[in-house]
């Protein structure tokens, strides 16, 4: 791309945590394309979380919540018989898994919950897609007592059964959304439409890097948790900085929590997996490598469109990769070539589901399977003695229902 | 510059009324169709007329308009074909405003400067984006300009003082009042909690301020024209639309029926407050 993408406000070309800028940009990506009604509460929420981001006591809040309900730091594990079947190499896997609910989610869920809370809201809503987003809101809001609407697809609630039951235990309300594909975007949609109805109360918690400003600068500051311990344990580890680090993208959260602290690293290779669904030249998910640049859910960001900027249905057999667009600092980590994006389909990852399963006795998420498919390549290019940190998103308990009904290509 | 929305707000000064605005969305439920629909709106009364461009995920509207962008989307409606159906129309009426409304990406797939030039060679005279707030608004505003049409702006509930001089910054035409904090469809209005709204836009943008987003009934219209320069109902023409496709009826005449009610509502609703 041209250098007008990859100068930040302080026109250092490698300065990437100059952005966003004012405006919500990551280059040309980001902003607030959300209508009237809501655009002076997402200016609100900017100065709020900004506020919150400068006050070392909301700091040492969410840093205890982690802590002592979450259950962080998340060990670093050494994957030594995956690692050898892959021919070389150390393969580490950062347990995100382990978190209190099983998935990062409940990262980001801890920070903007004290920001709601701080903020004077009575009210939480959310989209999930997975279910993983959803359970992890609802298990904040039963953890300081408020009212909680979850967005989940129809398609989804089938398809996640598991995680409807947890939510609806926790006290949440799951609404299933039956508009346009039914998934995660529809879910977005109508949380959106709820935002817009109930704007004296209410407090959007969004679940991934995406949206409006400031969500994606926001939900990726607090994920970078993960990166940050990642760094120190593999540093612990080994002695030296990983030569490649690698996460699945949904929207991008899981992702951005481990890359950021390791962006100005650039001796690191940066991988970033896509779910190509059934394959590129049919259904996918892969909004980079498949898509061009539009305005959805408030940011311009690579979408799944067709010619006439209609948004296509996305496809993947992971529900929380199952998303037409991507976080906007991805579109321009992309363009910028910090971060290279890969993709793996639904076979691919059921594979790697199974692999991780037997060698290491972690049952992955259909998500984190992802970015285990992509590790052959990944592990070959790090070379013999190369060291590969693989953020392992989320565990599979809520995926059996959809890894059995696909029969024996999951055996 | 087509001045079609000047002077029509100053025909409605003239005769001491408000106007009523007829959303519709365009495609509706097929081409043929959706020109017959527009083509009976002026008869029918409407003063204006706002002519959606379907969009997959139309995160402002409920139900309704949900799914007649959804009926436009599977007959195959897309820009050049709005910009078709509205050369029919323009072909027949060459006085009634036609504002396009929708979402930005359709708008950016073609290209903002591409869908001024084919907008206003097609008879279109202002556009409403949804989700493009004044603040991303610039390179849209700066491509309608070239082409002499208006960027129309919304003002809502949640609109304080300080951002209404931000959205009147570069409006033109007129300003769409959301009546309610919701989606198209949803809450009723209330016109007595409007009034005041739409002086302070007023004072704010010195334009005409159109009132919709809770309007379904006549009495409804009838009672934001008291206070308002016009009066815009858009779910309830759409769900004429759906009700006509599913008893089997003409959605023409159904459009035509519902339009002819709620435009003589707006059209008496100052003489009852004078007379009567
Ligand atoms: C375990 C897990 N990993 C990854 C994702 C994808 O989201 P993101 O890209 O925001 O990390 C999800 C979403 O539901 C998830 O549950």
């Amino acid at each position: 791309m041209t250098s007008a993408v990859s100068l930040g406000p302080d026109t250092r070309a490698n300065d990437y945590h100059a952005w966003p800028d004012a405006r919500g940009r990551f280059g040309e990506y980001g902003g607030r394309y959300v209508p009237e009604t809501l655009m002076p509460l997402v200016l609100e929420l900017g100065e709020a979380y900004a506020a919150a981001k400068a006050d070392p006591v909301f700091q040492a809040e969410v840093a205890e919540c982690l802590r002592t309900y979450v259950g962080r730091p998340s060990p670093l594990h050494l994957a030594t018989r995956l690692s050898e079947h892959l021919g070389g190499g150390r393969v580490y896997f950062k347990r995100e898994d382990l978190n209190h609910t099983g998935a990062h989610k409940i990262n980001n869920c801890v920070g903007q919950i004290l920001l709601a809370r701080r903020m004077g809201k009575t009210r939480i809503i959310a989209e999930t897609g997975a279910g993983q987003h959803g359970v992890a809101t609802a298990t904040v809001c039963a953890l300081f007592g408020l009212p909680c609407v979850v967005y989940m697809g129809a398609v989804d609630v089938e398809r996640q059964a598991p995680n409807v039951l947890r939510m609806e235990l926790l006290g949440a309300e799951v609404r299933p959304v039956t508009s346009g594909s039914a998934t995660l975007k529809d879910a977005m949609n109508e949380a959106l439409r709820d935002w817009v109805a109930n704007v004296e109360d209410t407090y959007y918690l969004i679940g991934s890097a995406a949206g409006p400003h400031p969500y994606p600068a926001m939900v990726r500051d607090f994920q970078t948790v993960i990166g940050t311990e990642a760094r120190a344990q593999v540093l612990e580890a080994e002695g030296r900085l990983p030569n490649a680090i690698v996460a699945c993208v949904g929207g991008g959260s899981n992702a951005i929590g481990l890359f950021h602290p390791f962006l100005d690293d650039e001796a690191v290779k940066i991988y970033g997996v896509e779910a190509s669904g059934e394959g590129m030249q049919g259904r996918h998910a892969a909004a980079l490598n498949g898509g061009r640049p539009g305005v959805l859910h408030g940011n311009r960001t690579y979408l799944l469109q067709d010619k006439d900027g209609q948004i296509t249905e996305a496809h993947s057999i992971s529900a929380g990769l199952d998303y037409p667009g991507i976080g906007p600092e991805h579109a321009w980590l992309h363009d910028v070539g910090r971060v290279s994006y890969l993709t793996a389909t639904d076979a691919e990852a059921l594979t790697a589901f199974r692999l991780c399963s037997r060698l290491e006795g972690i049952i992955p998420a259909l998500e984190s399977a992802h970015a285990l498919a992509r590790l052959p390549e990944i592990v070959q290019a790090a070379g013999p003695s190369g060291v590969v940190v693989l953020n392992m998103s989320g565990r599979g308990d809520k995926d059996l229902a959809a890894v059995a009904a696909m029969g024996d290509q999951a055996r | 510059m087509s001045g079609r929305i000047e002077a029509r707000f100053a025909q409605l000064r003239g005769e001491g009324r408000a106007g009523f605005v007829a959303y519709v969305m365009a495609g509706d439920p097929d081409f043929e169709r959706s020109k017959e629909i527009l083509l009976g709106l002026p008869a029918a009364g409407a003063d204006v007329i706002e002519l959606g461009i379907p969009f997959s995920d139309p995160m402002a509207d409920g139900p309704a308009i949900q799914r007649g962008a959804l009926r436009a989307l599977a007959a195959g409606t897309n820009l050049q074909r709005i910009f078709d159906l509205l050369r029919e129309f323009r072909r027949q009426d060459a006085a009634t405003p036609v504002v396009l409304m929708g979402y930005l990406n359709p708008l950016l797939s073609m290209g903002y400067r591409e869908f001024a030039r084919a907008a206003a060679d097609a008879g279109a005279d202002g556009v409403i984006m949804v989700d493009c707030p004044p603040e991303e608004a610039d390179p849209l505003a700066d491509a309608l300009d070239a082409q002499g049409l208006a960027l129309i702006r919304l003002a809502t509930p949640t609109t304080d003082a300080a951002r209404l001089a931000v959205v009147a910054r570069r409006t033109r035409g007129f300003v769409y009042y959301v009546s309610v904090a919701g989606v198209t469809g949803g809450k009723a209005v209330d016109a007595v909690a409007v009034a005041p709204q739409v002086e302070r836009v007023r004072a704010a943008s010195g334009l005409p301020v159109a009132v919709g987003f809770g309007i379904r009934t006549p009495q409804q219209a009838a009672a934001v024209a008291k206070v308002a320069d016009a009066a815009v109902v858009g779910s309830a023409l759409v769900d004429a639309v759906a009700g006509a496709l599913e008893a089997g009826e003409d959605p023409a005449a159904a459009v035509r029926r519902t339009a002819s009610d709620l435009a003589a509502a707006v059209r008496t609703s100052r003489r009852e407050a004078v007379h009567g």
